[in-house]
């Protein structure tokens, strides 16, 4: 694959100096009117004050204005927010993928992120009917049906129970959906995105089920809702909602945030996102799945010759190598650091192998520890670019020994239709040029 | 200092261990907490209704009755015969989902005509669910299933006769596959390959050159770091970057404050900036009442209150949940920036 390290590659030397001065221009252009005014002011300001070469930018050998000042108090911000020259690390929508913004997608950055957990403010965003403000002593669970004693619960009541705190991803039915039939979007913001990894503290569900005696031979499915005014609803079968579902009322150490169901959601570990139904409401123990709009009429893989699989709650094994990825450009040859995620609905990842030269060889990536079950799990792999053209991929195995597939394997047996549950082996091409595009191979 | 200390500590924790009761630590299952559900609280909350017809209230409505509500609160957006594509497509595609190019419609795709009654209760109108009768809901269900040929126009539908439609797709779904268990099978089975594999390299799709930046400068959706950055994607492919030219980035693009505002306050889901959607632009509404000095004191209270009949049949929805203040601003916003 790769060229001869001969031809030169039209790749910018990447030196210290030089880089920061790029970036602070374009990172202060970047940012709003009044802070780049500020920041550019403060950095000209300094320079003056202090007599100092206009060149000055602050590296060595010269001292930065910051060392030479004093920072903001305490409380500048009670609850802190990214620096301002993270402006570019957000979560982001893909233009023209849903009609109105309340009922619509908005993607992780998965290209900036680092280990595993996601940060709260990035996680993915997935509305039926807008993110609703709910007033948490206003909010109530019910849980009925198939019960020796229906009871409705506040969130003091719920919180009362022992707890647990687990990390899973949740990831989208449709994430990588675009991508079916052929490439769709530039980056693994967008081919990958709807996919996040949190430490979600609450109760089991079966703790639930259990106080409020759920009828142990009747019951088979329980039907989750949530207080939006879509009042999604899913079904869950009994054994995942007994294994390791919880109602979760904390996200990475504080309350969950609004858009990901505040104050109050279900989390089903492996099942796509639908099913952890946010701002729950409701939750009705019965012996037949309900067939709702979100697992008949959508989220539902419809396969050549037209028929629809239904129930297909488990996401497979995964991975993505996060970077580099599309969208980026490498500024330099040499050492390169590959990173990624994988992940798996069926339990822990066993083995991520990676491949630059389009699947042909491979090598056994690092796995970050501990490895969590159904959770994202951080590959690394160490590589020497030499300025040739590359095909990077990553190919999970998973506790069960399932592999993950080949797009051209996966689309022989579910075809480019189904829109949900694209597992397949992603590839990004390196030009020569350094930019890392996305591509398919078949 | 601390490790001296510790036998002493520890003989402390003992001798309080000891004098606790044992069984304080236990705990014991049931808990109970929680407040009994009663009768009624479970009638107001429990609108689910399966294929078998279980759950669905009393009630009827007719083709006819349903059209008139159609009309008045779900054509905007789903257009006339509910053909509109812009929001779920709720007529058409019979027999393409076996195709190349499946049209998934209401009547095309969805299985059982219980959850078409258990969705419209439950999520529509868009901007006002949960504010239809029952009655209207069985009345638009029974429309909805007119306009897809699968009712006569004479049909009324109430509990008894909704479990009973024949839904085109009816057995279009199958659960025989290995995803609805943690331990189901994969229907793709791959061998981890390490070396000199069969793989093929032919690229069968790429991102063409002229939709480079179809989704923004990648330039500033990654942070540049480890010597990798965005590629500046406000340039043609092959053009290579200068070090400092042309590295502003989108900044000029960024929307006003209140573009912001009307964003998260959900105008946006019904009026468009130049463009009519289900209200009218914000730029026609700047138009009508320019110069109007006591227009923003009265629009911004509309917001709040609701109103209709001025631009068409559509009714603006009361939006009681708005602060005054973010309603001033929005308005004014609108008032005075949309023009330019």
């Amino acid at each position: 694959m790769s060229d001869s390290p001969e031809r030169a590659p039209r790749v910018r030397p990447a030196p210290e100096a030089p880089v920061s001065r790029r970036v602070f221009m374009r990172r202060a252009a970047a940012l709003s009117g009044g802070a780049a005014a500020a920041l550019a002011g403060a950095r000209g300001s300094a320079a003056a004050d202090s007599g100092a070469d206009p060149a000055d930018d602050g590296v060595p050998p010269h001292v930065p204005p910051w060392s030479r000042s004093l920072g903001a108090p305490i409380l500048a911000s009670p609850y802190g927010v990214p620096s301002p020259f993270e402006a570019n690390v957000q979560r982001r929508q893909s233009p023209g993928l849903t009609r109105t913004p309340q009922s619509s997608v908005a993607f992780t950055p998965l290209q900036n992120l680092f280990g595993i957990i996601t940060p709260s403010g990035l996680h993915f965003e997935r509305h039926h009917a807008g993110v609703p403000t709910i007033d948490p002593s206003r909010h109530r669970l019910m849980i009925h049906g198939l019960v020796r004693e229906p009871r409705v619960f506040t969130l003091d009541d719920i919180t009362r129970y022992p707890s647990v705190s687990r990390v899973h991803f949740i990831e989208c039915g449709a994430n990588t959906g675009m991508e079916w039939g052929n490439v769709a979007v530039p980056t693994v913001q967008y081919t990958h995105g709807m996919l996040g990894c949190s430490e979600w503290t609450g109760v089991p569900l079966a703790t639930l089920l259990d106080d409020v005696g759920f009828d142990r031979a009747k019951a088979r499915f329980v039907l989750a809702e949530g207080a939006d005014g879509a009042s999604l609803t899913r079904t869950v079968p009994i054994e995942m909602a007994l294994a390791d579902a919880l109602v979760v009322y904390g996200q990475n150490g504080e309350m969950l945030r609004p858009e990901q169901g505040y104050p109050l959601r279900l989390l089903v570990p492996g099942v796509q996102g639908v099913s952890s139904v946010k701002w729950l409401r409701r939750l009705k123990v019965g012996d037949a799945p309900w067939n709702t709009r979100e697992e008949s009429l959508h989220y539902s893989d419809l396969m050549p010759g037209g028929v629809s699989r239904q129930y297909t709650w488990i996401q497979e094994a995964k991975s993505v190598i996060t970077s580099p990825s599309g969208g980026q450009v490498l500024l330099d040859r040499g050492y390169h650091e590959i990173t990624g995620l994988a992940w798996s609905g069926r339990g822990k990842v066993r083995r991520v192998d990676v491949s630059t030269d389009g699947g042909r060889n491979w090598r056994t990536a690092r796995l970050q520890a501990p490895v969590h079950t159904k959770a994202l799990t951080r590959f690394r792999i160490d590589w020497q670019w030499d300025g040739g053209a590359a095909l990077l991929q990553s190919r999970v195995t998973d506790e069960t020994g399932y592999v993950q597939p080949s797009l051209r394997a996966l689309r022989a047996v579910r075809g480019t239709r189904s829109i949900y549950h694209n597992n397949a082996i992603q590839t990004w091409r390196v030009d020569p040029s350094g930019e890392v595009s996305n591509v398919q191979t078949l | 200092m601390s490790r001296r200390s510790d036998p002493p500590a520890l003989a402390l924790l003992l001798v309080l261990a000891a004098a606790v009761s044992p069984s304080a630590g236990a705990a014991a299952p049931p808990y109970g907490f929680g407040t009994a559900a009663t009768a009624a609280q479970i009638r107001a909350w429990d609108i689910d209704v399966r294929p078998d017809g279980a759950g669905l209230p009393p009630g009827r409505g007719t083709v006819a009755e349903g059209q008139q509500i159609y009309d008045a609160k779900c054509a905007s957006c789903h257009g006339t015969f509910g053909e509109s594509t812009d929001y779920m497509v709720l007529a058409g595609g019979a027999g393409t989902l076996s195709s190349d190019t499946p049209v998934r419609t209401t009547g095309s795709k969805l299985n059982y005509a219980t959850t078409l009654f258990d969705y419209i209760r439950r999520a529509m109108p868009f901007q006002a669910p949960k504010s239809l009768t029952d009655d209207e809901v069985y009345a638009l269900t029974a429309y909805v299933l007119n306009l897809n040929d699968i009712l006569p126009a004479d049909a009324a539908l109430d509990r008894e006769s909704l479990p009973r439609v024949r839904m085109p797709n009816r057995d279009g779904f199958t659960t025989a596959h290995g995803m609805m268990r943690v331990s189901g099978k994969g229907d793709v089975a791959s061998v981890a390959c390490m070396k000199d594999c069969a793989a093929e390299i032919r690229l069968s799709s790429q991102i063409p050159d002229y939709a480079r930046d179809s989704h923004g400068n990648l330039a500033d959706q990654t942070r540049p770091l480890a010597a990798v950055e965005g590629i500046d994607t406000s340039r043609p492919a092959g053009v290579p970057p200068s070090p400092d030219a042309g590295r502003k980035g989108t900044a000029g693009a960024r929307p006003a404050p209140g573009a912001d505002l009307a964003k998260s306050l959900g105008c946006t889901a019904c009026h468009g900036l130049t463009s009519a959607v289900v209200g009218p632009a914000f730029r026609d509404v700047a138009r009508k009442y320019a110069g109007d000095a006591a227009a923003p004191a009265r629009l911004a209270a509309k917001v709040r209150q609701g109103g209709g009949g001025v631009w068409g049949a559509a009714a603006m929805p009361p939006q009681p949940q708005v602060r005054d203040a973010d309603a001033r601003a929005v308005v004014q916003w609108i008032l005075d920036g949309t023009l330019q």
